[in-house]
């Protein structure tokens, strides 16, 4: 072969590599369009913490929906315990679903007030974890969700150190970053996330800001709205409501 | 033209070869081995969703049970249980509904689990019904007495304490104790069967304290203030909160 065919066929080559990498992105699109339209939805959830009970049924659930580590350490979403006592002395800890204690036992008069606070990935509209990615592994939908490609993500933990929320943990057996997804892969099928599935109390609730009828309309009518941290202008979409000024 | 390249030293003829192998290899590589979805963000979206979307589905959601189970769907919407979803006491059950006669979803026969929402907890909000496990009928399961799907108590809670334990806790240690909740609620016995449609009274007015601890009540042992001029603007409750009496 002298030089004048090879790169012949090397162009050849190269331009048909590009024509079908086009075409094989192309079909992706229009197999997941076929069903369901990204552009279409934009999702979000409200949490009343005067309406939680503090069972963890969310925790458990999130675990064996989404294939967490069972032992404590790492969570996808969970429940805080806040006591605040009379002399102003803050104390928050996180839940034990696996067992009925309720905690610390309190004597009710030191008690000024006390209370539940479930939490999760805030799913920012500005994620300061999108912002430190080296390697760009994680990334924000059409539909408003933050997601990571584990088969990108290089397990650095940049992102877990920069989620103002620590939603963020590293999981045990992949090794990269984990955290929730709204359960997407309910969503796209017209289920519920799982922890709303399960809240007795439906102190979750799941909506879509973009349908014309959703819960999340009401909650967010009805109740005055507080996000997480917003000092630091990450825009959550997840929406409190009843919640404290020591929760953080 | 050849007489160029013979006038070329070899090892810079040698350079460019390793460095053209160099670049062809790159070529290769970023052709034909990395996949798509590593070279354009686009693709890595897509993939990464697809991904996402694969995943399996292990809560099959509340709507579907009723498809095949008409008894428990139906008593449960009535009773005291009606926001709960069967998986947050069966489980996850997506397998059962794919294939109901193999896969059996486990029923929580034990004390313990019900304990998860209903043991006392100073932090769960007032209203919700809690029970001391080591007190309440010790031993025997909840579901001898209570039918899991409308648990509805066989005799009408006697104490306020069923699902205000935590302000009858906090009262038992005020000056207060020995005045009954219904001196200051009057409380309608149709409140304990349905406490959000029938509301319990609250006082109103300054007098309603004045009662015992105006000057001029004949009460024995009562403290008494000159209501004209203690507090004069406020209602009592603003400054005393009368379950717990400490000053706050
Ligand atoms: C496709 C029909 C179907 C659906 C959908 C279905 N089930 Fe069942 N389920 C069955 C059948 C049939 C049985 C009885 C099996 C037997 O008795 O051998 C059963 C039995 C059960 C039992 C009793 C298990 C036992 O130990 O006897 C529970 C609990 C249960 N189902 C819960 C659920 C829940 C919760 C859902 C919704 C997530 C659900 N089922 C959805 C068909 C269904
Ligand atoms: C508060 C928890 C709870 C919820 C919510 C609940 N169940 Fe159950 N369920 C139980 C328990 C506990 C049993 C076992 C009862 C027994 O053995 O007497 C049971 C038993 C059953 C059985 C077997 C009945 C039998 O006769 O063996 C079926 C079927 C069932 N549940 C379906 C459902 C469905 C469908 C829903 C949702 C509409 C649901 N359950 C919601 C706790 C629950
Ligand atoms: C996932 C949480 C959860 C579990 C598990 C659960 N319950 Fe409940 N239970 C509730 C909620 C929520 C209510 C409604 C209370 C309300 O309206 O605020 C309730 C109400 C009740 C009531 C009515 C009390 C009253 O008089 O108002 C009883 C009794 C009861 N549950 C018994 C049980 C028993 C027995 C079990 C175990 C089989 C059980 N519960 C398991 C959440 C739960
Ligand atoms: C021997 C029968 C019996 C057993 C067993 C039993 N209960 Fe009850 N339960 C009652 C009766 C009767 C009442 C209402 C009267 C009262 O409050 O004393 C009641 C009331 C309740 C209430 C309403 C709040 C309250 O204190 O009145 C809850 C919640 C409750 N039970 C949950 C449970 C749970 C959870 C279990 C298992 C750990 C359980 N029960 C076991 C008979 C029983
Ligand atoms: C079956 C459970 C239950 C029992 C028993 C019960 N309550 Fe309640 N109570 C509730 C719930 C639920 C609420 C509403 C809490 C809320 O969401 O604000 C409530 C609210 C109240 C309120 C506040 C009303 C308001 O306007 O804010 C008072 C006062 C009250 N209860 C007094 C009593 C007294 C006194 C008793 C005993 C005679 C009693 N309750 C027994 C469940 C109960
Ligand atoms: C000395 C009168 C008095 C007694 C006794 C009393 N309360 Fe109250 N209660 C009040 C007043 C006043 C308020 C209104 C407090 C306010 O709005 O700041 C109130 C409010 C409440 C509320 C509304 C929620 C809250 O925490 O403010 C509940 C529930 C309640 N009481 C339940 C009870 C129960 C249960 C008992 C008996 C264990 C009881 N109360 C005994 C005077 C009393
Ligand atoms: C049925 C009569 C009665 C009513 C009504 C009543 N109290 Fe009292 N209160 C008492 C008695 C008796 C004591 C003293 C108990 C003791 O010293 O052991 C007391 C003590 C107090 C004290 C503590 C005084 C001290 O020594 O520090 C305060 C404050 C108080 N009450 C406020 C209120 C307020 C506010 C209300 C209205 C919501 C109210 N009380 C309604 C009977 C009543
Ligand atoms: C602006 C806040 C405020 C309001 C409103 C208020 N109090 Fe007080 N009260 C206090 C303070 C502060 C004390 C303690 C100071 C003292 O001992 O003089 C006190 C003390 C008392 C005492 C104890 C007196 C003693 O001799 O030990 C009683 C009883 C009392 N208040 C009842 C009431 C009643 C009844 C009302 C409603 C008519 C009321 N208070 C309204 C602030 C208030």
């Amino acid at each position: 072969m002298d030089r004048r065919d090879f790169l012949k066929h090397f162009c050849w080559v190269i331009s048909s590599g590009g024509v079908l990498g086009g075409v094989s992105a192309d079909a992706w699109a229009r197999m997941l369009n076929k069903t369901y339209d990204t552009t279409k939805h934009y999702y979000g959830m409200g949490i009343d913490i005067d309406k939680c009970i503090g069972c963890g049924r969310c925790m458990e659930a999130c675990k064996t929906e989404n294939d967490v580590p069972a032992v404590p350490y790492y969570f996808r979403t969970w429940v805080e315990r806040y006591v605040i006592k009379t002399d102003r002395t803050v104390s928050v800890n996180t839940i034990n679903m696996e067992s009925d204690e309720p905690g610390d036992v309190l004597v009710e008069k030191d008690v000024l007030r006390s209370f539940f606070v479930p939490k999760l990935c805030n799913q920012c509209d500005h994620p300061p974890c999108v912002q430190v990615c080296p390697v760009g592994a994680t990334f924000k939908t059409d539909d408003g969700v933050i997601l990571v490609d584990s088969k990108r993500c290089i397990g650095c933990r940049y992102c877990i150190q920069a989620c103002p929320y620590g939603a963020r943990y590293l999981h045990p057996e992949t090794r990269v970053a984990d955290k929730c997804t709204f359960c997407y892969h309910r969503l796209v099928k017209g289920l519920l996330p799982v922890c709303v599935e399960v809240c007795p109390k439906q102190a979750r609730v799941f909506g879509d800001m973009k349908s014309i009828a959703s819960p999340l309309g009401r909650f967010t009518r009805m109740n005055k709205i507080h996000v997480l941290k917003p000092s630091l202008n990450t825009d959550p979409k997840v929406y409190y409501a009843n919640l404290d000024g020591e929760v953080n | 033209m050849k007489d160029f390249f013979k006038k070329l030293p070899e090892q810079a003829v040698r350079v460019v070869t390793v460095f053209i192998g160099l670049v062809l290899i790159l070529l290769v590589v970023w052709r034909f081995i990395l996949p798509p979805e590593l070279k354009d963000h686009d693709l890595q979206i897509t993939a990464t969703v697809e991904r996402e979307v694969a995943k399996e589905i292990k809560y099959a959601g509340a709507q579907i049970c009723g498809q095949c189970h008409e008894k428990e769907p139906e008593i449960k919407k009535v009773g005291y249980h009606r926001d709960l979803s069967c998986e947050s006491c069966h489980g996850a059950a997506q397998k059962h509904v794919e294939n109901p006669t193999e896969v059996k979803p486990t029923s929580p026969k034990k004390r313990d689990y019900c304990s998860y929402c209903h043991k006392y907890n100073s932090s769960r909000p007032t209203g919700f019904p809690q029970i001391n496990p080591d007190r309440h009928n010790p031993r025997k399961p909840c579901i001898t007495c209570h039918n899991p799907h409308n648990p509805k108590p066989p005799t009408t809670p006697r104490s306020c304490a069923a699902c205000h334990a935590q302000i009858e806790r906090a009262k038992a240690a005020s000056y207060h104790a020995l005045i009954a909740c219904a001196v200051c609620h009057t409380t309608p016995e149709k409140h304990k069967v349905s406490p959000r449609t029938v509301i319990p009274t609250k006082p109103d007015k300054r007098e309603f304290c004045g009662k015992c601890h105006d000057k001029g009540s004949s009460r024995k042992g009562v403290p008494t203030v000159d209501m004209a001029a203690h507090g004069e603007k406020y209602v009592c409750w603003q400054c005393h909160y009368p379950h717990t009496l400490g000053g706050i």
